[in-house]
């Protein structure tokens, strides 16, 4: 449960980012996903505290987090940092969709009771709504960034600031989590825009998922690289702690770190990108290019929360053992709960689309 | 203080209701949960002595390597004091045996019996060394409890409080020195608490009162008279991974260079 839940903050920071590079930084590119992204980023923000209280001992005491903070504590800020940001996305998804809605509630239906509620009864619209909206919008997209950040940086403090686990504790975690995390953001809108347009027999942008895949690649290597540079810088200072992170590297965690993490789903992906970044190919070769590279890509992620998550905790706080750990099927923590986690943020994203469509344009352009 | 504000937001809520009578209202809101914040004050929960005064100790917990003889009477004695689950300790031994190559070999007591297996290959030396919770002055763990359900006493104890507690586990990863576990049945973090309801009565620690041969020693530094304040005063003493700055207080005499 702790490894999914840095990975679905990850996936809310890098969806969030997305959709400010439209909506700030005007990328007209990104148009098509730029919706989807942001809803993207609500729904993984709503079910990313569901594997903390899942792992809780006492979930019933959860609010206690927020009510009687220890503020020398850094998961103390949890709380305050995800609601705010929580209510940031809502009033962003508000604002931004607020015509859709409005169309929504102007039909019949449960629909459009709930579009209304949403509206808070208010269907008024004109231009000058609009450029309201739209301004308003824009700032909070704006302030949204450093919050993203902050909101998945600080899921890296937690881990960087524990001094008694030298697989954790590094300054470089903020950084090392913040670009993965963008990396796993594009790679969740890359794959999902991918599977909703095949399933629709939609035409898919290819420019879109073209500056996308640059993107990747651009993020991809900054966050491989400071990983690489972590390991590194620990192998040739060989600190004490280097001995038991080699044990760690080259036995225990051999397979899912160096072969998985790297040398498949991350060195594959780096050359499809690069690539599709340098090489001019046609559509539809470089579309199957971006989608494989951006479905390893989010393999690559989750493997490396998965290391250093399970990495740092089978380590003996005495440094000279390790206990090893596979999650059961129908433990609490078991495969069976992670999988249906994860599976909960696409079924409120249908039934989100089901309400206001994710894009709009993309039955058009089909058309055309 | 938190009774008066309450007070004052109560008469607020009954006065008619204007935008400042809201606004004030909020503020004293805000002001009251502030009030609320922090970490929350020691618990009665912990079980102590009726007339105990804890700003009239200080505890501190030493041992003597050299007089370990690796029996675990301690262990088997924090067991039945506290109730310890099977599979998880307070408190346990370590047998570091160093090849002649250099090669250190560390093992525990087993679980069930709660004794060393025999081994009959060649050392070079060998020895036991007895591990607790070192109620670390600077204590990552009560820095990280999200809800300050781990805190420190002030006679320098480090506890939890099993009602506070959300079992996030953040407390277990902190502490570098591997003492704390999360409880099978309560869900809370648990860990050595130097028997609070027995040292607040005046009686030592079960491991300490067990040990048949002093190896575990326990003292008050407040007071002159007590064996402890001697002997720490002309004794030199080392503490497990000094050099994480978390200025723990459980001293070691005898403690080598392979003890981590
Ligand atoms: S030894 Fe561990 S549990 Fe005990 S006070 Fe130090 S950090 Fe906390
Ligand atoms: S497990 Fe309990 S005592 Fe430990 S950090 Fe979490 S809330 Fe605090």
């Amino acid at each position: 449960m702790i490894v999914l839940y840095p990975y679905i903050t990850g996936l809310v920071a890098g969806a969030f980012i997305v959709s400010s590079l439209y909506h700030v930084f005007g990328r007209e590119a990104l148009q098509p996903v730029a919706r989807f992204s942001l809803a993207a980023a609500f729904v993984f923000l709503l079910f990313a505290p569901l594997p903390l209280l899942i792992h809780l001992g006492r979930p019933e005491r959860a609010f206690s987090i927020m009510i009687t903070p220890n503020f020398s504590s850094a998961m103390a800020g949890f709380g305050f940092i995800y609601t705010s940001y929580l209510i940031l996305v809502v009033l962003e998804i508000w604002f931004v969709m607020r015509s859709d809605f409005i169309q929504r509630a102007k039909g019949a239906g449960l629909g459009a009771l709930i579009a209304r509620t949403i509206l808070l009864f208010n269907l008024h619209e004109d231009d000058a709504t609009r450029r309201a909206d739209h301004k308003i919008a824009k700032v909070l997209a704006g302030i949204g960034i450093p919050m993203a950040c902050l909101l998945h940086g600080y899921v890296g403090f937690l881990f960087g600031s524990i001094k008694a686990n030298p697989w954790w504790s590094t300054p470089l975690m903020m950084v090392i989590f913040l670009f993965s995390a963008i990396v796993s953001g594009i790679s969740v809108l890359i794959f999902h825009y991918f599977v909703v347009s095949w399933v629709n027999r939609w035409k898919v942008d290819s420019d879109c998922v073209r500056l996308m895949s640059k993107y990747l690649w651009g993020f991809m290597i900054v966050a491989v690289s400071l990983e690489l540079l972590e390991l590194m810088s620990a192998a040739y200072q060989q600190t004490h702690e280097w001995e038991v992170i080699h044990t760690l590297v080259s036995k225990h965690l051999f397979v899912s770190y160096v072969i998985l993490q790297f040398l498949v789903f991350s060195l594959i992906p780096f050359f499809l990108l690069a690539f599709n970044s340098l090489a001019r190919s046609t559509d539809r070769v470089s579309n199957a290019i971006s989608w494989t590279a951006a479905t390893m890509l989010l393999c690559q992620v989750l493997l490396m929360r998965w290391n250093v998550v399970i990495g740092g905790q089978i380590m003996s706080k005495s440094f000279r053992g390790f206990t090893s750990y596979f999650p059961g099927l129908w433990e609490k923590e078991g495969l069976v709960t992670a999988i249906v986690v994860f599976t909960l943020p696409f079924v409120l994203l249908y039934l989100f689309h089901r309400l206001v469509p994710l894009f709009p344009d993309a039955k058009k352009r089909s058309a055309a | 203080m938190t009774r008066r504000r309450d007070d004052i937001a109560l008469r607020e809520t009954e006065a008619s209701f204007s935008r400042r009578d809201l606004l004030k209202l909020l503020a004293s809101g805000s002001a009251l949960l502030l009030v609320h914040c922090g970490p929350v004050p020691p618990p009665p929960g912990e079980k102590r002595g009726a007339s105990y005064d804890w700003t009239k100790h200080y505890w501190v917990y030493v041992v003597d390597i050299s007089k370990c003889i690796g029996c675990c009477a301690c262990m088997r004695a924090c067991r039945a004091e506290n109730d310890v689950p099977e599979g998880y300790h307070r408190t346990w031994i370590e047998r570091y045996r160093i090849r002649k190559d250099g090669e250190v070999l560390i093992d525990v007591a087993q679980t069930g019996e709660h004794v060393f297996a025999e081994v009959k290959d060649e050392v070079e030396r060998a020895y036991f060394v007895p591990k607790i919770c070192n109620h670390c002055t600077a204590s990552p763990c009560t820095q990280v409890c999200p809800v300050g359900a781990s805190y420190q006493t002030k006679d320098g104890v480090v506890l939890v409080d099993d009602k506070a507690c959300v079992g996030c586990g953040y407390c277990v990863q902190a502490c570098p020195y591997g003492t704390r576990y999360l409880h099978p049945t309560t869900r809370v973090a648990d860990k050595c608490t130097l028997c609070y309801h027995r040292i607040t009565r005046g009686e030592k620690p079960a491991c300490v009162a067990m040990c048949p041969t002093g190896a575990r020693m326990f003292g008050d530094l407040k007071n002159p008279d007590d064996p402890i304040t001697r002997l720490l005063k002309d004794t030199r003493t080392r503490f497990i991974k000094a050099e994480l700055g978390t200025k723990p207080k459980c001293h070691y005499i005898g403690l080598d260079e392979e003890v981590i």
